[in-house]
């Protein structure tokens, strides 16, 4: 279950982070053992358990089918790092659209 | 592209559809915001941190959206989920505003269903995987590239208007034994199901303004056996006919590739309606990771069975018994009817026919003058230009002897050129039928002096030489005239 | 100088109940209110660095605006005029929100918290954002891109984390009352440690619209005060129901206000969770903790001894879940939208300036975190991480369900050990993960915690917090037995245990 540097830098790379050698280094070992701790919860028998995945069995909270006020264009883009034509401006795009 | 001529395609191998549809719902607001869901606002005008996924920012269900997917379920003939959830679809692109969709993964809102579509007198039943509940994402347009296509653009910019509309997505089950008629079927299935939505009154339906999309799975395997072959996805099939197309390619650029003894890559292709072939998208190396997990921000949706029931009532009726009403209604043949439906033009005569035209000649117009028009362009008969309610004023008008046949044609042209309304256009280019017998009778005189030696043929007894004489008159008057009158009138000037 | 003797002592020494009343009866004004704090901020916190930014002009004019309606006989909140630190993960429109983290540097969002926005329609005066581990990872607050800050107890250790900055600031007088967030003891641990009170509401219980989101379904706003009456007035102004948040319970607050003036526990069952205590925790911790339940006792209460036996997993088990939720949470500081983008050459490609920006804007923890969540979701190892962790987490809710069949709360220390040195853990994830093992249960359970102080070590004069559990929706048992544990503890030692804080500068 040995994380290498090479499994972290596949992981920094579905995540984004363009993680340098250094780091690939330091953080191979490092979640390698939190890793293992973590990994403590399969000593758990827990086949028959259903998931939680909230604290408190609510359903059905659902809104209305009305408008409500947005932002305007000027706070939309006031935080762009850079805008163009009224829209975000954003570096060429490689790979598909979905 | 290597492609296998169709027929000697299809004597080999046999193929397997698969159908996606997206369908962007006609709520007022999107799917998790009370942002508007207008088409065609100014960039970025309608967005809130919700739908521009903000930090903080967090999703709430738009509960008409959850009715209009149950209602789709039901009308599909699925089992309604007692309980389900969102799920996190999670990868990275700019018109994702969080790097995440909100979707659904292992438990649709609906499933297990079906479906008939009707083709050539046959019908085909057809499997509904699920339906469920997603958002849809911002629009980029590509800056710098030459197309206007991503692929060598320079940059990018983002709107996110369209970013957290509601969507529902249908699944097909694998589609088998359609053989030969695979690109119809498909066609007929997308065409049927934008009926039924819009039926239902969810949808705008509008192929071309993006509220109805299409991915076509399509596989072959070898005629006789029965384990699937590599499938390849097309996207950008943007039109009922880039559907039938786009099937009938793949097929024959499969059926190459495997006759040549190769292998299909399984990958995204995207669909080219001008060269009419697909080119593959860009190769992944390895497939992408979506990380589902159910979506914290959100509770489960337990629809409760007296919800579903009372939503049950509401559905239109089914696509086929609604076919077999309006044929009666309408009186058409079986033949007149499936030429009808393979057009897709069923909904345009029942509004032709709302509009006062009788049934026939609604028929008439959409099937010949609109879908020659249609083709030409290469766009279905809905997107032509010219509307149900123009169809039936150009019918009255040739009705009311304003105008003929062949002089419909060109208001029709104008109608669809955006010269305006029929009467506008008949008015403007001067089509109308010249009903002064004073200028007739002076065409006539004229048509008759001119060509002594055919008023000789008639007064022998040839009486059909008069249709000479009457294209002539017509000409003279550039086909403004009503020709059972010229022809009375000539007859009665020569005795 | 001490803290007695500072200009500003009488007033920045109050309880925020004394000051809310005072500000309505016209005796202070609530300018003069807030200039006082915003004078003892001035004062100490270029040593303490509690805050990443003041916001004293606008602090200022909302003191007066509040004065002019008290003037003007218009309605105002129970807490008019009473300033506060928000903590710098709740949104606040015309302030940045920074997160902690270099990646959000000058962020100013365009719009309020749900929290924020009641804290202002309650007509309270935000003095500002505190410093906060870089988006609420971690226990110490060294994580924070922008410096640590320091415990006004010993300025050479950690005020705790992720919401040191809104604890020490309490602690160190320079505000009555902050809000925190508590993912897995962020508002409880720092209480704990700087010997105030923190509280986490049930979960849904505060909105999180505008909480910059961690874990979503860990996350909770909360009340930080020096007192446990204060803490009540606090939690009653920012919880309750909000449409913006589908997990917010559509429920009337408990009434936490009632229950922290009876500070009635006689007859109260109180179950000592087997547990969390033994091995690892340090010994003037546990002294505290068992001298307060004889306390309580004495006050009434009974003991009983319950255990929860999956809640040894309950690490392993957060480890798990907040990654991967915090994975997905983060995906969307891309530079594409908003905050820092760097890489932007012309050359680069979209995917190429995300990444370099993400790498440069996030720092180790979050990268760990983010790195282990991608893990932990990713395609065949769904099953034996996240889906199993989900499936422990049930285990350890049953467990609370189990107890508290027995017991009306449930309680234990708040954190192992009292305030390490600065430093000391920065290179030991995993020791630093430690410090959670008594407050992360509440969290996957969902249940009301809260940590008050009960006492300072005596081996090294530092606070030590005792943590209280109730039951999902009975917050109100919280501040019961809190509030008891107050009035007596304060009896005992003539005055709250903050009398005792040395004056921040001098160094131990």
């Amino acid at each position: 279950m040995a994380l290498t540097a090479e499994d972290v830098a596949n992981l920094a790379r579905l995540a984004r982070i363009e993680l340098s050698e250094a780091e690939l280094e330091v953080l191979a070992p490092q979640l390698d053992v939190i890793l293992e701790s973590v990994a403590r919860v399969s000593d758990v028998a827990a086949q028959d358990i259903p998931p939680t995945s909230h604290a408190l069995p609510l359903t059905n909270v659902f809104r209305e089918d009305e408008l409500r006020p947005s932002l305007s264009r000027e706070q939309v883009l006031a935080g762009a790092p850079a805008a163009e034509q009224m829209r975000f401006r954003v570096p060429k795009i490689l790979g598909e659209e979905a | 592209m290597t492609v296998l001529p169709y027929a000697d395609a299809l004597a080999a191998y046999d193929p397997v559809l698969g159908l996606e549809v997206h369908v962007e719902l006609n709520t007022t607001s999107k799917m998790f915001c009370g942002c508007s869901t207008e088409f065609g606002a100014e960039p970025n005008t309608q967005v809130c941190p919700v739908c521009l996924g903000l930090p903080g920012s967090l999703p709430v269900v738009n509960a008409k959206a959850v009715e209009s997917a149950i209602r789709i379920g039901l009308a599909l003939n699925c089992t309604i989920a007692e309980w389900c959830r969102f799920a996190r679809k999670n990868y990275f692109y700019p018109d994702m505003p969080k790097n995440y969709q909100i979707s659904q993964y292992d438990e649709p809102i609906a499933y297990a269903g079906w479906t008939e579509v009707v083709l050539d007198g046959e019908i085909y039943r057809i499997g509904i995987e699920r339906a469920h509940m997603e958002e849809d994402t911002g629009k980029s347009l590509h800056v710098g590239g030459a197309t206007g296509r991503i692929h060598g653009a320079d940059y990018s910019l983002l709107d996110y208007n369209r970013s957290g509309v509601p969507l529902i997505e249908i699944v097909t089950k694998p589609v088998e034994g359609t053989g030969a008629k695979a690109p119809e079927v498909a066609r007929a299935y997308v065409t049927m199901l934008r009926d039924l939505l819009r039926a239902l009154g969810v949808s705008d339906v509008r192929m071309e303004q993006g509220s109805l999309r299409c991915d076509a799975n399509v596989s072959l395997r070898p005629v006789g056996t029965s384990s699937f072959g590599t499938r390849t996805e097309t996207k950008n099939v943007n039109s009922l006919r880039s559907v039938e197309r786009a099937v009938r390619y793949e097929i024959t650029r499969q059926a190459a590739i495997l006759a040549s003894g190769g292998r299909v890559i399984q990958e995204t292709r995207h669909w080219h309606e001008d060269s009419g072939i697909t080119t593959p998208g860009r190769n992944k190396e390895t497939a992408e990771d979506y990380r589902y997990f159910p979506e914290p921000d959100l509770v489960p949706i337990a629809p409760s069975r007296e919800w579903v029931e009372e939503l049950h009532e509401t559905l239109p009726e089914p696509p086929t018994v609604r076919l077999k009403r309006v044929r009666a209604d309408w009186g058409f043949s079986e033949l007149e009817m499936r030429d009808v439906v393979s057009a897709g033009a069923v909904n345009a005569i029942e509004a032709t026919v709302a509009a006062g035209a009788t049934p026939q000649s609604a028929r008439k117009w959409w099937l010949t003058e609109i879908a020659r028009h249609a083709n030409e362009v290469g766009v279905d008969l809905e997107a032509v230009g010219v509307t149900p309610q123009q169809v039936a004023e150009i019918q009255a008008l040739v009705e009311n002897g304003t105008i003929n046949d062949k002089l419909a044609r060109q208001v029709f042209e104008g109608v669809i050129a955006g010269e305006g309304s029929p009467a506008e256009v008949v008015t403007a280019r001067k089509l109308a039928i010249v009903s002064d017998e004073g200028a007739l009778a002076a065409a006539v005189n004229e048509a008759i002096n001119a060509n002594p030696d055919i008023v000789d043929k008639i007064k022998s007894g040839k009486v059909q030489a008069t249709g000479a004489l009457i294209g002539s008159v017509m000409k003279q008057m550039r086909g403004q005239a009503d020709a059972t009158r010229v022809r009375e009138m000539i007859l009665d000037k020569i005795g | 100088m001490t803290l007695a003797e500072a200009p500003n002592a009488e007033i920045i020494r109050q309880t925020a109940v004394d000051l809310a009343t005072k500000i309505k009866s016209g005796e202070l004004s609530a300018v003069e209110v807030t200039r006082s704090h915003l004078d003892r901020i001035a004062e100490v916190d270029g040593e303490i660095h509690a805050f990443l930014y003041v916001d004293g002009e606008r602090a200022l004019a909302s003191a007066a605006r509040v004065d002019a309606k008290i003037a003007a006989g218009e309605p105002v909140g129970p807490l008019a005029g009473v300033p506060l630190a928000l903590k710098d993960i709740l949104t606040y429109t015309g302030a940045p929100t920074t997160c902690g983290s270099k990646i959000l540097q000058g962020w100013l969002p365009p719009y309020d918290a749900t929290v924020t926005r009641r804290l202002l329609d309650h007509d309270m005066v935000i003095l500002g954002k505190t410093n906060l581990d870089e988006f609420a990872m971690g226990s110490s607050t060294e994580n924070s891109a922008y410096g640590p800050t320091r415990n006004p107890w010993d300025t050479s250790r950690i005020p705790g984390g992720s919401g040191g900055g809104s604890a020490a600031a309490v602690a160190a007088f320079e505000a009555p009352l902050a809000i925190g967030t508590d993912t897995g003891g962020s508002i409880r641990q720092p209480a704990a440690v700087t010997g105030t009170v923190g509280v986490k509401p049930t979960y849904g219980g505060s909105s999180r619209y505008g909480l910059v989101a961690l874990a979503s379904s860990l996350d909770q706003p909360g009340p930080c005060a020096r007192s446990v009456l204060d803490a009540a007035l606090l939690h009653q102004a920012i919880a309750g129901h909000d449409p913006c948040d589908s997990t917010s319970i559509d429920q009337p607050v408990p009434d936490v206000v009632t229950a922290a003036r009876s500070a009635d526990v006689s007859r109260m069952k109180i179950g000592v969770v087997t547990e969390l205590g033994g091995e690892g925790y340090a010994p003037g911790v546990e002294q505290r903790f068992n001298e307060a339940v004889e306390l309580l006792a004495s006050l009434g209460a009974e003991i009983i001894e319950v255990s929860c036996p999956h809640f040894v997993y309950a690490l392993p088990t957060y480890y798990l879940i907040l990654p991967a939720e915090c994975s997905s949470n983060l995906a969307k500081f891309d530079a594409m939208r908003f905050g820092l983008r760097v890489g932007d050459d012309g050359f680069a490609s979209a995917e190429q300036v995300m990444a370099a920006t993400r790498e440069a804007g996030f720092g180790a923890e979050v990268k760990r975190r983010i790195i282990i969540g991608t893990y932990a979701l990713s395609s065949g190892y769904y099953e034996a991480y996240y889906g199993q962790a989900q499936k422990v987490r049930t285990l350890i809710s049953r467990d609370f369900d189990q107890a508290f069949s027995q017991a009306d709360v449930l309680v234990s220390p708040s954190t192992p050990i009292t305030a390490f040195k600065i430093g000391e853990k920065v290179d030991d994830p995993l020791a630093m993960y430690r410090n959670d093992l008594c407050t992360i249960p509440s969290n996957l359970a969902g249940n009301a915690s809260a940590s008050f102080p009960v006492g300072l070590a005596p081996e090294d004069g530092l606070p030590v917090g005792f943590q209280v559990m109730a039951p999902p929706l009975a917050d109100d048992r919280l501040y019961r037995v809190g509030g008891a544990l107050e009035a007596a503890l304060h009896s005992a030692w003539n005055g709250p245990l903050l009398d005792r804080l040395p004056d921040p500068g001098a160094l131990r």
